[in-house]
């Protein structure tokens, strides 16, 4: 008998030995390449639900980047004493030490046997939405990849994470992955390659400024952040909870940036469209980015109109204008090229160049509601003489 | 072994890719599923001072690859025998993007990429040394835009190349600062080869032909920088009378069928010492933004200059060319005599400017103004263009590693 309680003692401190080799703790590594995602002891995979550990603050934007119709789950750790510092306009200075995590995942259908190996995917609902401050039920969803961006010394360093076929664990793929999918939206299916990006790829959108070609995060802005959400002290201001926990200093007491939430059906639509142009374009279409050479500024602090695109002819966009003659015709999103290149699913001609191969119906319908409500015409000038 | 059987043996080893090379597929592909995989697995750990080496061999691509070290060669074993074929391409924007500093690509093609075949933004000193961008197709809309797409660089060489096919440009040098373009191949393009909003440009010992349009000097409107100074030089610009399939609203699909060389709104451009025939349109057309139809009140840059100022042509052999100008230079050819001659200028000068410095020296060659802002009323030979810049263009110069092979 005692042998036997010996023999369980010691089963259930080899079980306990496990679970703490496995870590329940975050772990900041300073350089290499870990393999799985499960080196960084970031989540907990267990009962059909996978789980943050302690630090990690789930956080959701005003206006999100379309990808392929993916859910996204976000949150962002920082070692114990460390702060970033606000910033108005561009990312927080974030401590070395920093982890970002964006787990893109699907829901399936109910009938799927194996969540996990369903190809079919379907578009998320109200009811299907999951906040992720808790976690994730993982009972009806295929977890896809999982991001990291994790600062270190030398800078943000980005990692490309794909789930395994048991949804137990993810593997880095610095060269990227391509996940053919079905997209089920109502009777409509519609096949697809979802597209992890190389490590390369995850720096096009994340070098925002040529000079220095700095990875930094896109959503971690005040303006992106600046909303209500779930979490630790309940459903407050995301800023203030980050100031809360210690993760945050230098927040203005006013005078915050907010981008609208696309969502937002009461909001102007110039509101929505110019927060979901900022969002999906602006790490590249911004006056240092890697669509500088366009001359088409999209953030959200560009005023001018005719580098928001009205009336401005196509730099380098070659067949991608779709036959269209300017980025913007006020009143015309049939004759603009923005609408265009938003609609089309093909890579030579499509925008954003990465990240979708679905087109963002909703994300359409938005900018072209912005284009109808511009006023003017583009009138075409005979020249001197 | 009979000699039938020693047949039928080389046969088997042929299909399991004996008797010679790396396995091949029914469509001569070689037989390598990791080759993609490790190629861009080789770029994302490139170090400065790499070379990458591709070995000869017809690869399939579904992605663009990327590269932003700075100082890599990617190089393979010829533009005939290192195929990079992206036919089957479904992401990404090119075929590859590089963004770092010093890299040279060599030696090898790239085909049917759904996007631009490379594009090289914002670095300093980019070789492309006998590169084919080519779509295999001919000449189609759905073809990508640009073949060998330098943007924002500084020190550019283009050499040795071969660009065919593209739905916009061959050759696309864009915004970029001191430039050589020498002894490449374009055609079947839009445009054959594009200098566009650069700053010191050589552009010589080029073959232009087949395109809609030779070698294209242009400044856009809502750009950083306002090109100038190129130099077109000793280049070889015939029959560039392909129908235009650029997408309508992108710059080239203003481009008339049979332009040879074609100034638009650039300043301090020399032609000069090529051979220039049987561009059915013009030899030579210098015209102004107005002349492209995209010109509008609201969308166009304030501080933007449409004007062409001090082109400068002479030394040229011009043969034939200007019996059947294009779009909406049709009518001209009536009011010339049946044939442009030699030199096509729409006439729109900066009102605020006394001289255009348009010069034409070149033996019996002539300058038709075709008096764009009368609508063509006033058009006729001008014979006031017999004038001489005050100095002319350096030669360009570029790192001497650049030009030295690696």
């Amino acid at each position: 008998m005692i042998a036997r309680l010996l023999g369980l003692v010691a089963a259930l401190l080899f079980v306990a030995g496990c679970l703490h080799a496995r870590g329940d703790r975050v772990i900041f590594i300073a350089e290499g390449n870990p393999e799985k995602l499960s080196d960084w002891g970031l989540f907990t995979v267990a009962d059909g639900r996978i789980a943050p550990h302690a630090g990690m603050v789930t956080y959701e934007l005003n206006s999100p980047l379309f990808s392929d119709y993916a859910q996204k789950w976000r949150t962002v750790w920082m070692p114990k004493g460390v702060a970033a510092t606000y910033d108005p306009a561009t990312s927080f200075d974030f401590p070395v030490g920093t982890i970002v995590t964006k787990t893109f995942y699907y829901t399936t259908p109910a009938d799927a046997a194996s969540p996990q190996t369903s190809d079919a995917v379907i578009k998320a609902t109200p009811a299907s939405y999951q906040s992720g401050v808790a976690g994730l039920d993982l009972k009806h969803v295929r977890l896809i990849e999982t991001r990291l961006l994790v600062r270190r010394a030398e800078g943000w360093v980005a990692f490309p994470y794909v789930w395994n076929a048991e949804g137990t664990d993810a593997t880095l793929e610095r060269t990227g992955a391509d996940v053919p999918l079905t997209f089920v939206d109502g009777a409509e299916r519609t096949d697809f390659t979802y597209s992890v990006p190389n490590q390369n790829q995850c720096a096009g959108c994340h070098v925002q400024d040529f000079r220095t070609r700095k990875v930094m995060p896109i959503g971690l802005k005040a303006r992106h952040l600046n909303r209500a959400f779930p979490g630790e002290g309940g459903e407050i201001n995301q800023l203030q909870r980050l100031v809360a926990l210690g993760y945050l200093k230098g927040v203005p007491g006013s005078g915050v940036p907010q981008n609208a939430n696309w969502e937002d059906g009461k909001a102007d639509p110039a509101a929505l469209a110019r927060a979901y142009l900022d969002i999906n374009c602006s790490h590249c279409h911004n006056a240092t980015g890697a669509a500088r050479t366009s001359g088409l500024w999209l953030d959200a602090g560009t005023v001018d109109p005719r580098l928001l695109g009205t009336c401005k002819p196509p730099v380098a966009a070659g067949r991608g204008t779709g036959d269209r003659p300017f980025d913007i015709v006020p009143g015309h999103p049939e004759t603009s090229i923005i609408a265009y290149r938003l609609a089309s699913r093909d890579p030579g001609e499509m925008m954003p160049e990465l990240g979708r191969s679905l087109t963002h119906k909703e994300g359409v319908a938005l900018v072209t509601e912005y284009i109808l409500t511009l006023k003017g015409a583009c009138e075409r000038v005979g020249g001197p003489g | 072994m009979t000699r039938t059987g020693l047949l039928a043996a080389c046969a088997m080893l042929a299909l399991l890719g004996g008797c010679g090379g790396a396995k091949t597929d029914a469509n001569g592909f070689t037989v390598d599923p990791d080759f993609e995989k490790r190629l861009q697995q080789q770029l994302l750990d490139a170090k400065p001072g790499d070379v990458v080496t591709i070995p000869a061999g017809k690869y399939k691509l579904t992605r663009s690859l990327s590269l932003t070290a700075d100082g890599v060669t990617v190089k393979g074993a010829g533009m005939d025998k290192t195929v990079l074929s992206f036919a089957g391409q479904t992401s990404g924007a090119e075929g590859m993007l590089v963004t770092g500093d010093d890299f040279t690509l060599q030696d090898l093609a790239l085909e049917d990429t759904k996007g631009d075949a490379l594009k090289v933004n914002g670095v300093k000193n980019t070789v492309i040394r006998r590169v084919r961008a080519e779509w295999t197709g001919g000449g189609k809309t759905s073809n990508g835009a640009y073949g060998l797409y330098p943007v924002q660089v500084t020190n550019v060489l283009i050499e040795g190349s071969v660009v065919k096919g593209a739905s916009d440009a061959g050759i696309y040098v864009g915004q970029s600062t001191n430039i050589i373009v020498r002894n490449n191949r374009a055609e079947g393009n839009v445009a054959g080869i594009e200098i566009e909003n650069s700053t010191g440009a050589d552009v010589y010992g080029n073959t232009a032909t087949g395109n809609t349009g030779g070698i294209l000097v242009f400044n856009m409107p809502n750009l950083p920088v306002p090109g100038s100074k190129t130099r077109v030089f000793k280049n070889k610009i015939t029959a560039n009378n392909h129908a235009n399939f650029g997408a309508k609203g992108s710059a080239v699909s203003s481009v008339p069928p049979g332009s040879g060389v074609i100034v638009n709104s650039n300043d301090l451009v020399e032609i000069f010492d090529n051979d220039i025939g049987d561009n059915q349109t013009a030899n030579v057309i210098i015209s102004s933004y107005y002349s492209t139809g995209f010109d509008t009140k609201k969308g166009v840059s304030a501080a933007y200059d449409p004007f062409p100022q001090n082109i400068y042509v002479t030394g040229n052999r011009f043969v034939g060319g200007g019996t059947d100008p294009g779009t909406k230079y049709a009518p001209l050819k009536a009011l010339a005599g049946g044939a442009l001659p030699a030199v096509l200028w729409d006439g729109f000068v900066d009102l605020e400017v006394p001289k255009a410095g348009i010069c034409v020296q070149n033996g019996d060659a002539k300058l038709f103004n075709a008096d764009g802002p009368h609508k063509f009323v006033g058009a006729k030979i001008d014979t006031s263009v017999d004038c001489a810049p005050a100095a002319r263009l350096p030669e360009i110069k570029l790192p001497d590693g650049m030009t030295k092979e690696k």
